[in-house]
């Protein structure tokens, strides 16, 4: 019942912004909701479910957009030809140094085994560098204004959803191997770190997706909006509506973002539900809350932890693709720790760490209110300052820092609740 | 060959900025480890402590320029410092009266902790970003050598410059005198002794009849000084900007960690640790390696391993090596 009337106060806060402000920003806060929720969703299944502790949401995200860009965009042929193959060469070579230092460290004994593991490491790393760095020099030379990367797949975009959760669930195995079973603090620190280094890849590697200089222009899985408009049939519908062609269009695609972010929310969501009811679940549970006893009663509760930790992973990747294709652009320099990962972890917190339906809840809240903190900050704002003097410093730096509002106020929402409520809105069961 | 060309080129691109670096991660280190060995859990909000610090020092030294106080050839922002300390000791004490204490009486799980401190992170963050604004300030006066590269080259007849600069010069100095004073109070003072048996064993120091109050508020009293010291350290020495100071975060941490969490020598050598590895591996070695290698040997390449903006994924590499080999740190963690 209480499940039911927060989420309906939600919805009426959408539909508010709907009537006070316009659709459009209505829209465009249930849209990036439905993500926020589905990034909240991953990040439960992680904590709530399993108590691991991941501030690494942010890379995941990040890979998520990556992969939108090299299913989607149409592959350059120039640039492949150009160092394509020396690239992929490169790349296989990292991977079999790393692998063969691995073999090294494992198989060999004795007091060399350091030593002769660095030299693998030094020798494999110097042959990686002299294959991959003139290929991808070729390659960033090719067309850099508008090309200078490798492009993608030219597949439908829709594929790239999947493949992000794939590409992040790969960089959680990796992470994971090594991370987890170490103290939850030393797994933050981890994963704060990893993702750091995934931005770091992203925004230097111009290869792969053109680093800081973005690449705009992403295919979409929905109509464009010009096409719409010159499409008769529509206008005529549009007008039926009361509406001009342009507003109608602009509404329509959102419309449409909106049914298919829905359509994975809610199949998420349905999934996250079985697997927290199954057995499963009740294991999760059990290890989260004494790790000794579970292991006693014969669990792997490493094993369990990597699991639960791709899987969330996975789905914060997937939130991730869907967010870049609802941009039509990949930003890395725009990805920052307070925004993506901390902003999360509100949400979890606020909707109720543990239950999947608090953490849809807490997505759709903390993003309202991270979008409307600023205009009502506006307003608070301009009331204070009402009484000084017009061209005052003081004025126009109280107007100015608003839009730093919003942090302040999600640490204070989020220690307000941690305070009265720390079970969150809609408490485990 | 040209082995003394080679060394003070190595000196002023490789191990002076590193030693300046290394100060200032030591320092924040420190309060990260003592709030992990006192409090009990690992502070998110830390780079942001410093940031807030810093942002006093700096306003403060914007008012002393205004009016024309200035050092001589020293940064104006010395003189700030306490100003600094003030703001930031008063805040944290605030945020432990009515944020932390609640938490402590509970005796929460420090993960909870942790998470508490995520919230103080955005509320830090976002004060610093209204009060001063996002930016990025500079705020350092004064003489900017202590030798410029070019007087060194007159000086020695030496084809490298070294160049010394003097915020790096009082990094060291400032930051050997509060590591000092801060290894003096911790062994030899009554308060100290009772912070270390606090960190060694709660219960008994209860019993012993140590108020638990009163170590948490020296300890944030220290933590809140050595924060600002070290942010307005490396302020002086680049710039000030609330989003770096957040990102220095992993690698103060991972100072902290590789040293032994709780232990402060372990932070500082951890601190230095990081420091080295960083500018190390993201320095361009070809010139160095030029004078050193013998005629014939000399690279073509520019010899760097990495990248500068790979810089965060040093630290992270060296921490996991640490973890993975040595998961109590170079020394041994958890106690004072």
């Amino acid at each position: 019942m209480k499940t039911v009337l927060l989420f309906a106060a939600v919805a009426c806060l959408i539909l508010g912004t709907g009537f006070l402000q316009s659709w459009n920003s209505a829209l465009l806060i249930l849209n990036m909701g439905l993500i926020s929720a589905i990034m909240a969703l991953g990040v439960n299944l992680q904590w709530g479910l399993a108590g691991l502790f991941n501030v690494g949401v942010m890379g995941f995200v990040a890979l998520g957009g990556l992969a939108v860009v090299l299913v989607s965009m149409p592959p350059v042929s120039a640039a492949w030809a150009a160092g394509g193959g020396g690239i992929l060469l490169g790349l296989v070579l990292g991977a079999a140094t790393v692998a063969a230092a691995v073999l090294t460290w494992t198989r060999a004994a004795g007091r060399l085994r350091g030593w002769a593991t660095a030299a693998v490491l030094l020798v494999g790393l110097a042959i990686y560098r002299m294959v991959l760095d003139p290929a991808v020099e070729a390659v960033e030379a090719v067309d850099p204004a508008l090309a200078g990367y490798l492009g993608g797949l030219g597949l439908p975009v829709l594929l790239a959803w999947p493949v992000g959760g794939l590409l992040a669930a790969g960089a959680a195995w990796i992470i994971g191997k090594t991370a987890l079973g170490l103290r939850s603090d030393y797994l933050a620190i981890a994963t704060l770190g990893i993702a750091e280094i995934i931005i770091a890849i992203l925004k230097n590697e111009d290869w792969m997706a053109r680093g800081v200089k973005n690449v705009i222009g992403l295919p979409r899985p929905v109509p464009y909006e010009v096409d719409l408009q010159n499409d008769p049939a529509f206008v005529e519908r549009a007008s039926g509506f009361g509406l001009d062609a342009t507003t109608a269009s602009t509404l329509y695609v959102k419309l449409e973002y909106g049914v298919l972010f829905a359509i994975v929310l809610i199949v998420l969501l349905v999934l996250a539900q079985l697997a927290l009811k199954s057995p499963w679940g009740r294991m999760m549970r059990a290890i989260r809350d004494n790790e000794t006893a579970a292991r006693a009663m014969g669990k792997d509760v490493t094993a369990r932890h990597l699991q639960v930790f791709i899987l969330g992973s996975a789905i914060c990747g997937i939130a991730g693709a869907m967010m870049t294709t609802l941009d039509g652009q990949l930003t890395p320099g725009s990805y920052q720790p307070l925004r993506y990962t901390f902003l999360i972890w509100v949400m979890v917190i606020v909707g109720g760490s543990g239950n999947n339906l608090g953490a849809v809840l807490g997505g759709f809240l903390i993003w309202f209110l991270w979008v409307q903190v600023e205009p009502m900050g506006q307003i608070v704002m301009t009331a204070i300052t009402a009484g000084m003097a017009d061209g005052s410093a003081l004025k126009e730096h109280l107007l100015d820092s608003v839009q730093h509002m919003r942090l302040l106020t999600m640490g204070v929402i989020l220690l307000l609740v941690l305070r009265l409520n720390p079970r969150g809105l809609l408490p485990e069961k | 060959m040209d082995l003394l060309n080679g060394f003070v080129a190595l000196a002023n691109f490789v191990l002076i900025p590193a030693i300046a670096y290394g100060s200032q991660l030591a320092l924040g280190a420190l309060g990260v480890t003592l709030i992990y060995g006192i409090l009990r859990f690992s502070n998110f909000a830390h780079g942001d402590t410093m940031a807030i610090g810093t942002m006093f020092a700096v306003l403060v030294t914007w008012g002393l320029q205004s009016v024309g106080v200035t050092l001589g050839p020293f940064p104006t922002a010395l003189l700030a410092i306490p100003f600094g300390i003030a703001g930031a000791t008063a805040l944290v004490l605030l945020t432990d009266k009515y944020v932390y204490k609640f938490y402590r009486a509970q005796k929460a799980k420090p993960v909870i902790l942790v998470i508490v401190s995520m919230g103080v992170m955005f509320i830090y963050n976002g004060l610093t970003r209204i009060i001063i604004g996002p930016d990025d300030y500079r705020f350092a006066d004064g003489e900017r050598f202590v030798i410029s590269a070019r007087t060194f080259r007159d000086m020695t007849g030496l084809e490298e410059g070294l160049a010394l600069r003097t915020t790096q010069v009082i990094t060291v100095v400032t930051a050997i005198a509060v590591v000092a004073a801060l290894f003096w109070f911790l062994n030899k003072t009554r308060t100290g002794k009772s912070m270390r048996a606090f960190s060694d064993n709660e219960d008994l120091a209860l019993l012993s009849g140590i108020n638990p109050e009163r170590v948490v508020l020296v300890t944030w009293l220290i933590v809140a000084s050595l924060a600002t010291v070290a942010g307005v350290l490396y302020g002086l020495d680049k710039s000030f900007k609330a989003f770096t100071y957040f990102q220095l975060l992993l690698p103060i941490f991972a100072a902290a960690i590789v040293g032994g969490l709780g232990n402060p020598l372990g932070a500082i050598a951890g601190g230095f640790v990081i420091a080295f590895s960083e500018v190390g591996v993201t320095y361009a070695w070809k010139k160095v390696l030029g004078y050193m290698m013998p005629a014939g040997l000399e690279p073509d390449g520019l010899m760097q391993i990495l990248s500068t903006e790979y810089k965060f994924a040093v630290s992270f590499v060296i921490l996991v090596i640490v973890l993975l080999f040595r998961p109590t740190g170079l020394f041994r963690g958890k106690a004072l």
